[in-house]
């Protein structure tokens, strides 16, 4: 929108008005209103016209998800605004510009209001000296000790030392001594020396998490981050101050001193550990997960993740994962076999089972594509489905009661009943009297739900695909290696219907393959129906049968996924 | 929590006259732009320190020292030795920066014909008041004025206000938390034989870089403004102290590989 005369003062009323600043000599128009760190509508600030205009300002205690604090003073700039007359008009210089009275002392980009017609300086001399002198503060005190450092790499205080840093230090004084490997609570240390002082925890802790855990005792530059007295920093989500924490402080104690993190390759993906399904950063280096960080998407978890879901990768790496094919023998031993003998021999007694002679129980952890080639096999046979539900408590923050990642995409694609585990019953009892004969389970311990060992003996044939050994892969005549979401590519259906897609971050191990590659090679077998070997055309083929997934494309998703209808 | 009112003593004692006169007689005190009275806590060296209350501007900082009313001139030497010498006046509070006796300033004033006339102005015949002492490059402030008379180490003065204010800063924002502490152990440093001549550029390269806006409240200036005037205006002061330590160091008095950090370490940190 430009000067065009008609909507120039009074624009349309739910429209935002947009008024013009400069940005280093470069003018642009910003919306007069921004949402805050809460989403409220209020007056644009200086760093976010700057941002708009792409030009960065360093800053080390603002974070556009919390209160702002204004104590780093690195963000300060310098700017001006249209003189005014004594007649209170603007003054218009010679060449028709209004005059801009440049203010005589700097302001904090992070909490300054902007106004019609304001210059933003933020390169000039006086800037760059700024920025210099806060730096420099900052490290006096600061223990240098990059090289034993986990920020090191993702350390705010090296990138701006780059750019306003000096090569050596001129502070000859004793440096502060604070404590040292400091135990905040189960997940987090802290060392009080690498602390700036910025106050993103403290304020993450109290104005995002309710948990008033954190303070500065101390006066001067001897303030000290601490927990409260007695006590212990621990709710479920203390490891994002790891992430906010601008320096080396604050650090996980699952983490800390197992990788570098320039090491780490970073693939995106979703948490599984609750339908919330938080947008995730895998780290991973040679085929190993290291961490979980969240990845900002404001219409699922804006930049949090619980310590729940965080810290739940470890089965991945299992030593004991399924790593071969392996199928029953006449005999009724176990033997291993390839996936094209197995994935043959399924074909063949499937194509020979009788109408409703088959029962599927799938796994809300897998993806809405496995769901859709499972339910292609559903169709052909008339079989039961059903999946089986997690639930535990839920907070208002982002844990949902639903422990699983796709209860929603199960049902969507009518796996399960909005009621999961409503069926188990139904195909317990066909078992029992010999209507099912054929029991397809993709990862799920059946077992443990109302499919007793008994009643699995009863089955001519049981097909288990999962990553995990259990008691009913114990008993699979065919059972199938799968991957991990971090090993594969699909998409989860969230429990608000938001549709996210995930990469794959690793390779699985040994035999073990997708089950969308394997099960449309089962589609393929039993039905004939092709068409889909990548999964990008495997997801737009589902979008386009499934109905509340009409229109979606895999590209359309995007890295943050779209919401649907549920 | 209960809102809690904190007045200072001066204003309870403004109120007072007020109540008692209104506040349009009550402004015809002082002169013009600077009306009222001021409680004036005059400390340091004078025979006669304490508060005295003064119409703004009615009296000069010179009376304020040496009129038997206030000071009453600075106090006696000890016996046989020859009498003090006025070496400066801090005029209004320690974070105001100081005048140096005998320092002059080029003042514009109202002449009787009403004319706007530049005067030059010793520092003893300031009005005392607003607007001559901003015009002179300070301020009135808090209204306490200290003075200090040649037995004054002008180091050890600037070094006890300094630890002052790395007491007292809050800590919330950068530049005052970590300056304010650097400038004061700098000055501890030069005032406990382990001064640089180098050192008196080096505070104000701290001090330069703390006021002037980048701080969230006053405090930034005020653990400054000390710093930044007393090393310009007795400069040769802090190079002579630091370059005796750096020859007494040389001559092999103090060992010359233990550096002033490891030396100092338990004295600074609190």
């Amino acid at each position: 929108m430009s000067n065009t005369a008609t909507t120039e003062t009074k624009p349309a009323a739910p429209a935002i008005e947009k008024i013009k600043v400069k940005v280093d000599g470069r003018e642009l128009e910003v919306p007069k209103l921004m949402p805050d760190w809460q989403g409220k509508l209020v007056p644009t600030t200086m760093i976010q016209a700057c941002e708009l205009a792409k030009t960065d300002v360093p800053h080390y205690c603002y974070h556009p998800k919390l209160p702002v604090a204004g104590n780093c003073r690195m963000c300060l700039v310098e700017f001006g605004t249209p003189a005014l007359g004594p007649d209170r008009k603007p003054v218009i210089n010679p060449d028709g510009t209004p005059k801009i009275a440049k203010s005589p002392r700097p302001a904090i980009a992070c909490a300054t209001p902007i106004s019609p017609g304001m210059e933003i300086y933020t390169q000039t001399p006086g800037v760059k000296q700024m920025r210099e002198g806060v730096l420099e503060f900052l490290l006096i005190n600061h223990p240098l000790d990059c090289p034993i450092c986990d920020q090191a790499g993702e350390c705010k205080l090296q990138e701006y030392s780059v750019d306003y840093g000096q090569s050596a230090s001129r502070f000859v004084e004793p440096k502060v001594h604070k404590p040292k490997a400091v135990d905040l609570g189960p997940r987090i240390v802290l060392d009080d020396e690498r602390c700036i002082l910025c106050t993103r925890c403290i304020r993450f802790t109290k104005d995002i998490a309710g948990d008033d855990a954190l303070g500065i005792v101390n006066r001067g530059s001897y303030n000290t981050l601490t927990a409260y007295p007695g006590k212990v920093f621990d709710n479920n989500y203390t490891l994002n101050t790891v992430d906010i924490c601008p320096v080396g402080a604050l650090t996980s104690k699952d983490f800390r001193f197992q990788m570098r993190v320039w090491f780490l390759k970073e693939t995106k993906s979703i948490c599984t550990s609750c339908a919330t399904g938080c947008n995730i950063i895998v780290g991973s280096r040679e085929e190993k997960v290291y961490r979980y960080t969240p990845r900002e998407n404001d219409a699922v978890n804006a930049c949090w993740m619980c310590d729940h879901g965080r810290l739940n990768y470890k089965w991945i790496g299992r030593a004991d994962r399924l790593a071969e094919v392996r199928r029953q023998t006449s005999e009724g031993r176990s033997e291993k076999t390839t996936w094209t003998v197995a994935l043959n021999e399924i074909a063949e007694k499937l194509k020979k089972a009788p109408h409703g002679s088959v029962a599927i129980v799938a796994s809300a952890r897998q993806t809405n594509e496995e769901f859709w080639l499972l339910k292609k096999l559903a169709d052909k046979f008339g079989a039961l489905t059903d999946s089986i539900g997690y639930f535990g408590e839920g907070d208002k923050l982002l844990l949902n009661v639903d422990r699983t990642p796709n209860r929603t995409g199960a049902r969507l694609i009518g796996i399960c009943q909005a009621n999961v585990g409503i069926k188990m019953m139904v195909i317990a009892d066909s078992i029992k009297v010999g209507k099912v004969k054929t029991l397809i389970v993709f990862g799920e311990d059946v077992t443990k739900s109302s499919l007793d060992a008994e009643l699995l003996g009863k089955l001519d044939t049981l097909i288990v695909s999962d990553i995990l050994p259990n008691e009913t892969t114990k008993r699979a005549h065919y059972l199938l290696p799968g991957c991990a979401h971090v090993e594969k590519r699909g998409t989860f259906t969230n429990i608000k219907g938001r549709v996210q897609k995930f990469m794959k971050a690793v390779e699985a191990p040994g035999d073990a393959r997708p089950e969308w590659e394997f099960l449309h090679d089962l589609v393929y077998n039993v039905t004939g129906q092709d068409g889909f070997l990548t999964i990008e055309g495997l997801f737009n083929e589902m979008a386009k049968d499934v109905p509340a997934f009409n229109g979606l494309t895999w590209a359309g998703l995007g890295d943050t996924g779209v919401t649907v209808p549920t | 929590m209960c809102p809690t009112i904190v007045n200072n003593v001066e204003t309870l004692c403004d109120v007072k006259h007020i109540v008692a006169l209104g506040g349009a007689e009550y402004a015809k005190l002082g002169t013009p732009n600077n009306t009222g009275t001021r409680i004036v806590s005059l400390s340091g060296h004078v025979k006669r320190p304490g508060y005295y209350e003064i119409e703004t501007g009615k009296v000069t900082i010179g009376q304020l020292i040496n009129d038997p009313a206030f000071g009453g001139g600075l106090r006696e030497p000890e016996p046989g030795r020859p009498p003090r010498k006025l070496k400066a006046v801090i005029p209004g509070g320690s974070s105001a920066k100081v005048f140096k006796a005998g320092e002059k300033f080029k003042l514009k004033r109202k002449g009787p014909d009403g004319q706007m006339v530049e005067q030059e102005m010793d520092m003893l015949d300031l009005p005392y008041d607003f607007d001559s002492l901003i015009a002179a490059g300070s301020m009135s402030g808090s209204s306490a004025i200290i003075v200090m008379d040649d037995s004054v180490d002008i180091v050890e003065a600037l070094a006890n206000i300094a630890e002052f204010y790395a007491h007292e800063s809050c800590g919330q924002c950068t530049p005052c938390r970590e300056g304010s502490l650097w400038m004061s152990k700098a000055l501890h440093r030069l005032t406990h034989g382990e001064g640089r001549a180098s050192d008196a550029d080096y505070l104000v390269k701290i001090a330069d870089n703390i006021p002037g806006g980048r701080t969230i409240c006053a405090f930034g200036e005020a653990c400054s403004w000390p710093v930044q005037s007393f090393v310009a205006k007795f400069k040769d002061e802090f190079i002579a102290k630091g370059k005796a330590d750096e020859e007494r160091r040389a001559q092999g008095k103090i060992d010359p590989d233990t550096t002033p950090s490891q030396q100092h370490e338990s004295a600074t940190a609190h």
